[in-house]
């Protein structure tokens, strides 16, 4: 009860803390994509838990035996359909298909994927500079999916991406954070909202992320390939808001010793005799 | 002969009337088009004609990211 008198400035700051990208304002700071759900009906339940204002999406040919829309699924869900360019190897790929789901979807933004090997999945970080720049210069709002790396979150910043994506670890591997520097030194010099995207592999994951500094995190396999994927969707909602009250809040640093927390003055003297 | 997402299909007048052999209406959400690499606007599938030979990309929005 001590921080009493603290308590409605920070629920204030809190209500009043809103995920902006590109000046389009978002409900919640969880990102969630479709990618794993065994059907529509749980993804769209596992929707509906998290929150999630956002849903991803990948292009494919078109199945004519598929059974369903996922389109609809998600429109039904009020969320904003944000397509990726998943599965692209170069920046020639990946602007094609960024052009294809604009013309598709009829939305100007874009995930930026560009993998550089299919053991990793991570991003070939040349190509994908590359297809940012001209996403940029033909008028997307392009989210690029990046490695870790500080210089070029910052590069894709300054050829004027909407948001930065740094990969906890490698997609679907539930690795969680390799390296919370790194991503504490992306949020630091970052402009733009930084969202951590792949490697959730649980909550305290996602409350990290945030905790470090992130403005949202994405993840798909954490909540798709969950045993309960509707209760972990809640449970990684609930973990991206304590870490992003946590981060507000301010934590206490690092100590390498004790810092007692009592008096050292006024103690009994309780010595026999 | 054209190539429908990578299978020989028979020579269709227009985009539109491919894709409504496809059981693609012209009202079809979340699916786009590409002709030989380009990708060819809503707007002009009726009237976009498809020469033999064209290299025809149909996809759509499957769950994914």
């Amino acid at each position: 009860m001590q921080s009493k008198a603290a308590e409605p400035d920070a629920g204030a700051a809190l209500d009043a803390d809103e995920l902006l990208i590109a000046g389009q304002r978002l409900r919640s700071r969880l990102l969630l994509g479709s990618g794993g759900f065994v059907s529509f009906d749980l993804l769209a339940s596992a929707v509906k838990a998290s929150g999630t204002a956002v849903v991803t999406v990948a292009l494919r040919r078109i199945d004519p035996a598929a059974r369903g829309s996922l389109i609809d699924t998600l429109t039904a869900l009020d969320v904003w359909v944000l397509p990726n360019t998943a599965g692209c190897y170069t920046a020639r790929d990946a602007v094609s298909t960024a052009q294809l789901a604009r013309e598709a979807l009829e939305t100007n933004w874009i995930k930026l994927e560009v993998i550089g090997d299919e053991h990793t999945l991570m991003p070939d970080g040349l190509e994908l500079l590359a297809a940012a720049e001209q996403l940029v210069a033909d008028g997307f709002v392009v989210l690029p999916y990046t490695t870790d790396d500080p210089i070029l979150a910052r590069r894709l910043e300054d050829i004027g991406c909407a948001a930065v994506m740094p990969l906890g670890s490698p997609i679907g591997s539930g690795m969680g954070i390799a390296n919370p520097y790194n991503i504490s030194l992306i949020c630091g010099q970052a402009g733009v909202p930084v969202v951590l995207d792949a490697g959730v592999g649980t909550a305290s994951d996602a409350a990290l992320a945030m905790e470090l500094g992130c403005a949202a995190v994405l993840c798909a396999s954490a909540v798709s390939r969950a045993e309960n994927p509707v209760a972990m969707a809640e449970a990684i909602a609930a973990a991206v808001h304590a870490g992003r009250a946590a981060r507000l809040a301010g934590r206490i640093p690092r100590r390498e010793v004790a810092n007692a927390s009592s008096p050292r003055e006024g103690m009994a003297n309780l010595a026999a005799g | 002969m054209i190539l429908v997402n990578g299978s020989e299909q028979p020579d269709a007048e227009t985009v539109a009337a491919l894709l409504e052999r496809l059981g693609i209406g012209a009202q079809a959400r979340g699916v786009a088009v590409a002709l030989d690499g380009v990708v060819l606007p809503r707007s002009q599938w009726r009237s976009s004609p498809l020469p033999p030979g064209t290299r025809v990309e149909v996809v759509s929005a499957i769950q994914g990211g």
